[in-house]
């Protein structure tokens, strides 16, 4: 910000509010890590304190990786975000192309049918989505789980890209039009790539809730060889007993892809921002 | 190769109807101009014929031939657009040759073509930059250079120069008439402004809501414009227009006056008025007055004049020179 435009107290009270977000935010995520390297008892006796020598215990992590089969459960909960991000990208972004490029009859009706999944939460139709698995021979399946995600991400992904493709220029997709480029073309080659920033707005939205969703694991795939992360630490979490040490590094595990994914992804976010920006 | 005929060209959106019924007819090796105000349907038109946009009727021929139906990557025509729609992610050689890659030209012609293109543009410093590394007239002439690589029969210009500076923009017309002495190429060029419609033409269609005012060369419209409308928008500062009953002129509604064609005086002349502003442009000097006779009017004087803001001033207009519209607004020969 340049000197002229911004006074000191300002400047120090909106960096206030920012740090104190952050550290609100952060917060539980902190406490998850510290606690998931202390013995138990140390867990319960200081919460708030860093492990020392005396209380560190790796005993969390220990119980992780003998007990059951975590790095499963770790690629089943990869391969449903990965996929289900990969076809909400493509199916969406191809649905939002139709919707904001070619004038057909109930263009905007459709528009709107596919933007009401954005107000209608999916879970309202669980039995009737577990009945129609069940039929078709897919529950304890990952496709199951893929699907429904599929499903759930569409909404959001078509309405956000469909208004962002709006805004390509139209003298582009008709140069490459002329240029004999085939429609497929021009939205693989000319609009996908301009509409990157978008992209990646939609993976992050799309991403997390998948990753820690519970319910449809729960629902459609509790099997042992379909289980998620979410699902596998909850043998952890017992009527009586609750083993912490292994749910906080089960927890503090199941940050890491989910974190590596959302750097992937905001890279992609801030070069699409800056590429346009020096246009 | 390069002619065009278009019969009874009609465009509607819905009810709302942009084309009128367009007849028009393009020699080969002309440099015809749509001109028009804003909404007119130039661009569609131009679109129509590209084959971006289906006509709702009428018939299109491009050297004889029927091309309702062909792709607009098959009709033969390049066109240059007004925001240059260059590919962001290739280079200035990938962008000019992606058309002839598409049609499956070989890379050795590809590469002779795209050569020949670039050193008549000038454009061989940059051919190995993306259009994100270049200026607005560079990036303009790569837009050119993507159509002069096709050879089409036909280039249609939608506004090319609108995106560019004053001086870039008088710079690139001149490149555009020189492109057309040399390759004496057939071009179709839509723009609002007159002045480029004026300087480039052979031959200029006006276009009003829809529907061909007229169709002449630039001195044409200027010395016979057929109504109103075409006096009113060929010529700069626009034509004066005085009720005729004002002049005792009782057969036409209308007459026109060009304000280079009236003189002014301190001393004496036909009507008597005061200066309201005076604009010197050097080569010009531009004077609004009021007249008892007439209203307002202006009126164009060459070279530098010492008027001022309320001055009284006769005003004589050159009889010779006037236009006489009746009352359905065309002109009285």
């Amino acid at each position: 910000m340049s000197k002229a435009r911004s006074a000191p107290l300002r400047t120090a009270l909106i960096h206030l509010a920012l740090i104190a977000y952050t550290l609100v935010a952060l917060f539980p995520v902190f406490l998850t890590l510290v606690n998931s390297f202390k013995s138990r008892n140390a867990i319960f006796r200081e919460p708030m304190a860093l492990p020392t020598p005396s209380t560190f215990s790796l005993v969390g992590y220990e119980t992780v990786l003998n007990q059951g089969d975590f790095v499963g459960y770790f690629q089943n909960s990869l391969i449903v975000t990965v996929a289900s991000i990969a076809l909400v990208l493509l199916t969406g972004a191809m649905a939002a192309f139709a919707l904001s490029e070619y004038r057909f009859r109930g263009n905007t009706l459709m528009g709107l049918y596919l933007a009401l999944g954005i107000m209608i939460p999916i879970r309202l139709g669980t039995v009737a989505i577990l009945q129609g698995m069940v039929a078709a021979g897919l529950v304890n399946t990952l496709t199951s789980l893929i699907l429904v995600y599929t499903a759930q991400g569409l909404p959001l992904a078509i309405f956000i890209l469909s208004e962002f493709m709006r805004t390509v220029s139209d003298d582009l997709k008709n140069a490459g039009r002329i240029d004999g480029l085939s429609e497929y073309a021009i939205f693989f080659r000319l609009v996908l790539p301009l509409v990157r920033p978008a992209m990646a707005t939609v993976a992050v939205f799309t991403m997390i809730p998948i990753w820690n969703d519970l319910w449809f694991p729960l629902i459609l795939a509790p099997g042992e060889d379909t289980k998620t992360v979410t699902l596998g630490v909850q043998m952890f979490i017992g009527q009586f007993v609750t083993n912490w040490n292994a749910v906080l590094s089960a927890l503090s595990l199941a940050i890491l892809p989910v974190m590596v994914l959302y750097v992937i992804f905001s890279r992609q976010l801030i070069r699409g921002i800056t590429s346009g920006a020096v246009k | 190769m390069g002619s065009l005929q278009l019969k009874s060209i009609r465009k509607a959106f819905g009810t709302h109807e942009v084309l009128k019924g367009i007849d028009l007819d393009v020699k080969d090796g002309e440099f015809v101009i749509f001109v028009g105000p804003s909404g007119c349907g130039k661009s569609t038109l131009l679109r129509v014929i590209a084959g971006l946009e289906d006509a709702t009727s009428g018939s299109i021929r491009i050297d004889g031939q029927e091309v309702a139906a062909v792709p607009p990557a098959k009709r033969g025509i390049a066109m240059v657009f007004q925001s240059y729609a260059l590919y962001p992610h290739l280079t200035v050689k990938d962008n000019m040759g992606l058309g002839l890659k598409q049609a499956g030209t070989e890379k050795a012609e590809i590469d002779r073509r795209v050569a020949k293109a670039s050193s008549m543009l000038a454009l061989d410093p940059y051919l190995a930059r993306r259009p994100a590394e270049l200026s607005g007239g560079q990036r303009q002439r790569v837009a050119i250079g993507r159509a002069i690589v096709r050879e089409p029969k036909l280039f249609l210009f939608d506004e090319p120069l609108s995106n560019l500076d004053a001086a870039l923009r008088v710079q690139t017309r001149l490149e555009i008439a020189g492109l057309h002495r040399r390759l004496k190429a057939t071009m179709i060029y839509v723009t609002h402004d007159q002045v480029e419609a004026m300087t480039l033409a052979d031959k200029i269609v006006v276009l009003n809501a829809g529907a061909i005012e007229q169709i002449g060369s630039p001195m044409d419209l200027y010395n016979k414009p057929a109504n109103i409308f075409v006096a009113g928008f060929i010529g700069s500062p626009q034509m004066n227009f005085i009720p005729a009953g004002k002049l005792g002129d009782t057969e036409a509604k209308t007459i026109g006056i060009r304000p280079e064609h009236i003189a002014l005086s301190r001393e004496s002349g036909d009507w008597k008025g005061k200066v309201i502003h005076v604009e010197h442009l050097g080569a010009d000097t531009i004077v609004y007055l009021e007249t008892e006779a007439t209203g307002l009017l202006t009126v164009r004087l060459f070279g530098e004049h010492a008027y001022k803001p309320d001055d009284v001033v006769f005003a004589t207009p050159d009889k010779a020179s006037q236009h006489r519209f009746d009352t359905g607004d065309r002109a009285i020969a």
